[in-house]
């Protein structure tokens, strides 16, 4: 870490970054492994993944990487947005809406033209807005510009008038919330309460085929991979260092001659677009996006990835989303009642005792562990202290465990 | 149904408290009823009518409306309500072996004309003004029910102007089927502008005829009359979404005004203020769970009871959590948007996650009528009236207690403040609780507006922060602009835009408004503005 190491820009990028590079191997040998083993072992074999568990953890990856892109904001530049969920949402739409075209007559009415539920609503013709999503590359322009375009609008609007701190925050959350209500209008033309949903398959290939999941599996772990690495380089680069300089004094910065509102609106946007990226990839596996998706809790829920993963790190944010999420799909199955008090209690905890979350706790540890004459470890694995662990005694316990 | 039950416990109460035996004319006439036949009946009828005895009206009422029986052994007039049965003279409940003991005197159509022409008579000659209004106001339903003579009669001994104004609808009404045009004319000229639906009915019909026979200037006159009509009825539904508007704006700035205090005098983004909405919502439930029997009062104790609740939930919160982050509003944020989560599932584990039924004390129920198309319900008047209560006490506090005064110290300088001998962890911890104590007397008040659930403070959450942070934070006065301000434009597009295209407008107009002034309508100035 302390010794730069140089190169090409992308020897650099990669070489420098310790931690990142082994998650970031460990992210790439889970993307081929765990669609290898769903499709080359058979069922009831040991070594078979089945495609329920694949999915979860595609489902995690796609959260990864929506918590990469809150990370880069909030951790790096300092704006809380407590909206990113919509930018997710909203690139989840421009994907299911591709999804919805696919389906061509398929549907449960047959209308060649229409989805489901413009026919249901008597509608005659599909809506201007929905022009072109039946291309693929099309769709996927608008995944990215849908989000990166709200995102600059908004943006715009709030940084060059100065809107900082918690009013950013709830105009965000504002935001959402409008949002929200606006897409559980069926009048929207976006299927209103249900959202969009039955999807049959993408460029043609079945999407309830066990190959077709392995794929998206694999895109998903290479979207993370490529977005942690656009993210750090942003991060490592000199805008970089200014966005730190915003995060840490906008006024200061400001006054050294820097054009802050530009620079946080185009991290603003880049975050945008690759929370967009994320909803994208996150539809065609879970096979639905409805209007809930914009609901302000989830918005809240990512910081909360981000902060018990540890903030501004980047790499922090994936171990936060992944463990959050494990938590999540663990408790809620076991212990459903408790899982609402765990998840609170975490930001509280998080919030007190963990300001810098687990990533920073490993540090913490290995300092001490250094320092008492022990030999350092290696890889990311602080997954065993499970993100409850807190202040010294805690991590004293956690120290023994690894 | 309703009117006879209404009759029949007034009937019941005045029997309660003077026995009365029979009287012998009404009596008498009552007896012949029973036996006649419907030829007969008219004959008796038309003296029953005559019989000055305060219970003719009553007896008549019940007759027409086909409840009054006799029993078939003792021929006792009785009355059936929906309930019980009881003797009409006495006011005696009875109880029946079968239906079949009691016989209905019965009516014939005739029969009702007859009748309803002597109850309007009646009525409208009582020499209660409350009574005649309402014969009056019937009569607009069925202007036929009175003859020309008696009606002219009734307008000339007529001294209650309101009661006065109606009888010349009644006229009015009358006159559009005279036989000449001048006639029909001049009553169409004393219904213009009167606001009762009977009357616009009335007119809309008498347009259609005129329409019918093409009397042109009648067509005129009647649309001229009708479109007065329509404005001042549109004028009216401005005056009643503007209620309606100022009500959700109480609401609003009932929700908010707690939040005023944590995040606009401490500066502490509360997540959890919803959450003590709630708890406050749930003490009046508990509340009222513990006294059932006195609902009416339930409210008076359930307010001191969740500004302590909500308030004490407060202080711990402060002590526990909220006091390790000041100065970092973005963490106190999120920790307090953990403890809302708790709080949520806590009340979810306790009461269960559905809704609970917090009752409405009858004082709270019912409406007031401004004009006869603009009726407005109490509800709302009274949490007007409580979100003023509230807000000017929490003025009063600032401004004049020493608790006040030190807040506002430790709000201004904290070093300095604390050097003066002011205690400032416990300032913090009281004005959080006061905050949130507040929370948990709104909790009250929505109780008795929304559904009382685990979810209902997640509702109010975003529209408090707009409220404060539109009005400006650290200032009243710029709560309730903003609370009022935002309900009232609320309720004025809703119809235009529809309830969710309106929210949704009024949110993207904050989201606007905060660009063009990031301090909100009323800013702080001088040097508290720098430290947000």
């Amino acid at each position: 870490m302390k010794q730069e190491i140089k190169g090409g820009p992308l020897t650099r990028l990669i070489m420098n970054d310790v931690a990142g590079r082994r998650m970031m191997m460990i992210i790439l040998a889970i993307a081929i492994i765990v669609p290898f083993c769903n499709l080359v072992f058979p069922e009831g074999s040991a070594l078979h993944v089945s495609t329920y568990t694949m999915t979860l953890l595609g489902k995690y990856l796609c959260y990864a990487l929506l918590a990469v892109s809150v990370d880069l904001i909030w951790g790096y530049c300092g704006i809380l947005s407590l909206g990113h969920g919509a930018f997710f949402a909203l690139g989840g739409y421009a994907m299911g809406m591709y999804l919805m075209r696919q389906i061509g007559d398929r549907g449960v009415y047959a209308n060649p033209d229409l989805p489901d539920f413009m026919v249901f609503l008597n509608w005659t013709e599909v809506p201007w807005y929905w022009f072109g999503f039946d291309q693929f590359w099309f769709a996927m322009v608008m995944v990215l510009a849908v989000p990166g375009i709200l995102a600059f609008v908004f943006g715009a609007l709030a940084f060059r008038s100065r809107v900082t701190g918690v009013y950013l925050s709830i105009i965000t959350q504002a935001l959402t919330y409008a949002l929200m209500l606006a897409f559980f209008r069926n009048d929207m033309g976006f299927g209103g309460n249900n959202g969009l949903t039955d999807f049959k398959d993408i460029l043609g290939f079945d999407l309830q085929a066990d190959s077709t999941r392995a794929a998206l599996f694999f895109a998903s772990g290479i979207a993370l991979i490529l977005g942690y690495l656009i993210s750090r380089f942003i991060v490592t680069s000199k805008l970089g260092r200014v966005l730190v300089a915003i995060r840490d004094s906008e006024s200061r910065a400001r006054f050294l001659g820097y054009r802050v509102e530009w620079y946080k609106l185009f991290v603003f946007v880049v975050s945008a677009m690759l929370a967009g990226v994320a909803g994208a990839l996150y539809v065609p596996q879970v096979g639905i996006i409805n209007p809930g998706e914009f609901a302000p809790i989830n918005s809240i829920e990512m910081i909360i990835w981000v902060a018990v993963g540890g903030r501004g790190t980047l790499f922090g944010a994936v171990i936060g989303a992944v463990l959050v999420n494990y938590a999540k799909t663990y408790f809620t199955g076991a212990f459903a009642e408790l899982w609402l008090f765990m998840l609170g209690g975490l930001f509280v905890l998080t919030t007190l005792y963990l300001p810098k979350g687990v990533v920073g706790l490993w540090a913490q540890m290995k300092d001490k562990f250094m320092s008492s004459g022990g030999g350092g470890n290696s890889g990311i694995t602080t997954g065993s202290s499970s993100g409850k662990s807190s202040d010294q005694k805690t991590s004293k316990e956690a120290e023994g465990n690894a | 149904m309703l009117f006879a039950f209404v009759l029949y416990t007034v009937v019941v109460a005045g029997a309660e408290a003077s026995p009365m035996k029979p009287n012998t004319a009404l009596h008498a006439v009552a007896q012949e009823l029973i036996d006649a036949g419907y030829r007969e009946k008219q004959a008796v009828t038309e003296r029953l009518t005559t019989i000055d005895d305060p219970k003719t009206l009553l007896f008549m009422q019940i007759m027409v409306e086909g409840d009054l029986y006799y029993r078939k052994d003792d021929r006792v007039v009785v009355i059936k309500g929906d309930d019980a049965v009881t003797t009409f003279f006495s006011g005696e409940e009875v109880t029946l072996e079968s239906k079949r003991d009691i016989k209905k005197i019965s009516v014939n159509n005739k029969l009702r004309v007859l009748l309803r022409s002597g109850i309007a008579r009646l009525q409208i000659f009582s020499d209660d003004p409350e009574m005649r209004m309402q014969a009056a106001v019937n009569l607009l339903k069925s202007a036929e029910d009175l003859d020309q003579t008696t009606l002219e009669e009734a307008l000339d001994k007529e001294e209650n102007s309101d009661v006065r104004d109606v009888l010349l609808l009644v006229k009015g009404i009358r006159m559009l089927e005279a036989d000449t045009e001048k006639e029909r004319l001049q009553g169409v000229s004393y219904l213009s502008g009167s606001l009762y639906p009977d009357v616009r009915g009335a007119l809309a019909n008498y347009r259609r005829a005129a329409e019918a026979d093409s009397r042109t200037e009648e067509i005129q006159a009647a649309d001229e009359a009708l479109k007065k009509i329509e404005s001042l009825l549109s004028l009216n539904s401005v005056a009643e979404n503007l209620y309606f508007g100022l009500a959700l704006g109480a609401v609003l700035l009932l929700a908010a005004i707690g939040l005023a205090i944590t995040f606009g005098v401490m500066g502490v983004i509360n997540m959890a203020h919803g959450e003590m909405i709630m708890l406050g919502a749930y003490t009046t439930y508990v509340v009222q769970q513990l006294m059932p029997d006195h609902i009416g009062m339930s409210l008076a104790v359930a307010v001191p009871a969740a500004f302590l609740v909500s308030g004490l939930v407060g202080v711990a919160i402060e002590r526990g959590v909220i006091r390790h982050l000041y100065g970092r509003p973005l963490e106190t944020l999120l920790a307090t948007f953990g403890i809302s989560l708790v709080l949520q599932q806590a009340v979810r584990s306790i009461f269960s996650p559905l809704n609970r039924e917090v009752a409405t004390p009858d004082w709270m129920a019912g409406t007031f009528m401004i004009n006869p198309a603009l009726e407005l319900t109490f509800n709302r008047l009274y949490i007007i009236i409580f979100s003023l209560m509230v807000l000017a006490l929490l003025a009063l506090i600032l401004k004049r207690t020493l608790f006040g005064l030190q807040m506002r110290a430790v709000t201004m300088n904290r070093p300095m403040a604390s050097s003066m001998g002011i205690r400032t962890g416990w300032v913090d911890a009281l004005t959080f609780g006061l905050g949130s104590g507040i929370a948990g007397i709104a909790g009250v008040a929505l109780s008795q507006l929304t559904n009382v659930g685990p979810n209902m403070g997640q509702a109010y959450i975003i529209d408090s922060f707009m409220v404060v942070v539109f009005g400006g934070v650290g200032n009243l006065w710029g709560t309730l602009v903003g609370a009022m301000s935002l309900g009232v434009v609320n309720k004025l597009l809703e119809p235009w835009a529809g309830a969710v295209v309106a929210k949704i407008l009024v949110l993207i107009f904050i989201i606007l408004f905060i660009q063009k002034r990031p301090r909100g309508l009323f800013a702080l100035k001088g040097r508290a503005a720098d430290m947000g």
